[in-house]
């Protein structure tokens, strides 16, 4: 862990937060298995420390998008778990009232402003959150959360350079796992180190342990300050590792054991929950009272999701235009 | 009342809302200093300032996700993509993210903003620079599309447009940039879903807008000459569609013919068409017919472009037959296969009980 200056009540918040998302999303995992979660579900155990630790300097005015590997980086901002589980089950209390699903998690309230279910799409978006900011002269800046495959698509390489040319207060953050769906990085990116491709579009990249929950919020702390100061956007490719496989049932079983092992070993909360009993003298105690009220929330926050009614059949034609009343052509 | 072309219509309404509402602003390429590829936004950078008028690179997804994110944080963007053809590039952004953005949020947003589009045949400039985007973007839930015709659709669309808290695709058609026309001195706007009478007859119903208007305008005065009253509408906004006034029409002419420049699958017309069979079948005397523009893309040489556009004499021949009427002199007679969607059987009104 980097050495960092971190009280005992933040790290309490980060430690708690990211066993949220961890229990969360084992959580989605078992009611996908059951049934009560259709589709498919994108999970992000093992990632936790890259949003957790970036929208831990964000303040209320500073937005989000994120990508369908989202839950973490919605739990990471501060939506409610419950509503957020009422959304997976298709739940008329969900976020979204049962019309986003798993890929669309989205929250204004809480600066969470899109799960993008296509690769790289709402990094285009973000640059327009940031521009609003700057044109009302506010200093809030927007975080943009993608994977490393998205920095193969076009729409990457437009926003990165649209950001740089008009000096939006972005923060491209990009959550390395190492894989794209199922492909290993190295057969799809013909570089190593994706914060280099910063430099095509002149801004500052740097690249963090996306393990390591005080690396990542010190580097995004710092790229927010510049943002703030009207310096522009930057790159943070946070390095870390996907827990499970891509999707649904997918257990990953294309990588290598010793690989999935080694990065089984670097947990970034137990890592973290480590750092702090050396640290900060927080005991074995504390820590385990912080993991058993987390689970707590989390299951009466499945609880209370489940004993929601479904979706209502008779809101299928709402929220499509807001200000207009457009008549069906199939009457 | 005051003479003015359709493309200063467009800088006319942009600078009308950009003086009431400091939350529109423009970007897009080439807008700024250069007043856009069309001019449509000459002077509105000297006028408003840079901050307002944003010139972006060549990058039309960047310029349509830039409009999305500041539509959700409170902005009225005003995005221009120059050339229609040029939506394909963005059709990530504007199909799946602006159109869908409200609804699978479940009504947390809204999104006003307007993307400006340049379409259409006529200048002989290709395959991928004469497209209309309509038919690309019509069955897309979530948008809504306005096609202004006149200076004046121009304006009180466009302004409607940039005041709704809906993205809204405003296509404009190239070729009638240099179209001067009355219009009138003081502000006013013109409600989406409210077709336009442009011409009243008893015949039959021809619907048509754009380009495409302009040669139906100049049939129906042929087929005066020849005793034949055509009622022609322009729908304005494609979506939200005015059903009830075409209705109307039809139910008085019953006959429907819509004149379009797009191929026959896929479009509005055809569209039109199929509802109109379907709700006002009693009420026709032929099965409603679509003149749109052959299966294959917008050609270059001016031979074969005046070919594939809907022009004048054709639509007077295609209604002439409709009628039953024999065809204007020197008219070669029935349509070439291939072309649109040529009339369909006599059926509906003659054969219904009384």
């Amino acid at each position: 862990m980097q050495a960092a200056d971190c009280s005992a009540d933040l790290a309490r918040t980060l430690y708690s937060r990211m066993l949220e998302i961890r229990y969360f999303e084992d959580e989605v995992q078992r009611l996908f298995f059951r049934g009560l979660v259709r589709a498919t579900t994108h999970l992000c155990q093992g990632q936790e420390a890259v949003t957790v630790g970036a929208c831990s300097v964000l303040g209320a005015a500073d937005t989000m998008v994120c990508t369908y590997r989202g839950h973490g980086a919605v739990l990471a901002r501060g939506v409610s778990p419950a509503a957020a589980f009422a959304e997976l089950m298709g739940r008329s209390t969900g976020l979204c009232r049962g019309k986003g699903g798993s890929m669309h998690l989205m929250d204004v309230t809480a600066g969470a402003y899109g799960s993008f279910a296509i690769v790289g799409a709402g990094l285009p978006v973000a640059n327009g959150l940031a521009w609003a900011a700057r044109y009302a002269r506010a200093d809030s800046v927007c975080v943009a959360f993608f994977g490393d495959g998205a920095t193969n698509i076009g729409a990457f390489h437009e926003a990165l350079n649209l950001a740089a040319v008009w000096r939006l207060p972005v923060l491209f953050i990009c959550e390395n796992n190492l894989y794209g769906e199922y492909s290993p990085m190295r057969a799809t990116t013909p570089i190593d180190r994706l914060a280099d491709r910063a430099v095509s579009y002149g801004m500052p990249g740097e690249q963090v342990d996306g393990n390591d929950v005080l690396a990542v919020r010190s580097s995004v702390e710092a790229a927010a300050a510049r943002s703030r100061a009207g310096e522009g956007p930057s790159l943070i490719e946070a390095l870390t590792y996907r827990h499970g496989g891509h999707s649904r049932g997918d257990a990953g079983k294309y990588r290598p054991e010793e690989e999935v092992a080694a990065w089984l070993a670097r947990d970034p909360i137990e890592a973290f929950g480590r750092w702090m009993s050396a640290e900060l003298d927080v005991g074995d105690g504390d820590l385990a009272g912080l993991r058993d009220a987390a689970q707590r929330r989390i299951l009466a926050a499945r609880d209370e999701a489940a004993e929601a009614p479904a979706a209502a059949a008779g809101d299928l034609h709402t929220d499509l235009y807001a200000s207009t009343e457009v008549r069906s052509w199939a009457r | 009342m005051g003479e003015m072309t359709y493309r200063a219509a467009v800088t006319r309404a942009l600078a009308e809302e950009m003086d009431r509402d400091p939350a529109v602003a423009l970007l897009g390429e080439d807008i700024g200093p250069a007043g856009g590829v069309f001019k449509a936004t000459d002077g509105l950078f000297d006028r408003f300032g840079g901050d307002r008028v944003r010139d972006t690179p060549i990058s039309e997804q960047a310029i349509v996700g830039a409009a999305i994110g500041a539509a959700l944080a409170g902005l009225r963007p005003v995005a221009e993509l120059m050339f229609a053809d040029f939506a394909g590039v963005a059709f990530d952004q504007i199909a799946n993210q602006m159109a869908k953005y409200r609804y699978m949020s479940g009504g947390q947003v809204r999104l006003p903003l307007t993307l400006r589009m340049a379409g259409g045949a006529g200048l002989g400039f290709g395959a991928q620079h004469s497209q209309q985007a309509d038919s690309w973007f019509l069955g897309v839930p979530g948008l809504l599309i306005a096609m202004p015709s006149t200076a004046s659709d121009l304006i009180g669309l466009l302004k409607t447009a940039i005041r709704l808290d809906d993205p809204v695709l405003v296509l404009e058609h190239k070729a009638l940039y240099p179209v001067k026309e009355d219009v009138a001195a003081e502000e006013f706007l013109i409600p989406f879903g409210q077709a336009g009478i442009v011409r009243a007859g008893s015949d039959l119903t021809l619907v048509t807008s754009q380009l495409a208007r302009r040669e139906a305008e100049a049939a129906a005065a042929d087929l005066a000459a020849r005793g034949v009253s055509a009622e022609i509408i322009d729908p304005r906004t494609l979506v939200p569609f005015d059903f009830d006034t075409i209705a109307a029409s039809v139910r008085k002419t019953g006959r429907l013919l819509v004149v379009q420049e797009a191929v026959f699958p896929g479009s509005w017309g055809a569209t039109l068409a199929a509802w109109v069979a379907g709700n006002l079948f009693g009420s026709l005397a032929c099965g409603p017919s679509v003149l749109g523009v052959p299966e294959v893309p917008a050609p270059f040489a001016a031979s074969l472009e005046s070919e594939w556009l809907p022009g004048r004499d054709r639509i007077t021949a295609h209604v002439l037959r409709l009628l039953g009427l024999p065809p204007a002199e020197g008219d070669a007679g029935p349509e070439p296969a291939g072309r649109g969607a040529g009339p369909q059987p006599v059926t509906g009104r003659e054969q219904q009980p009384a």
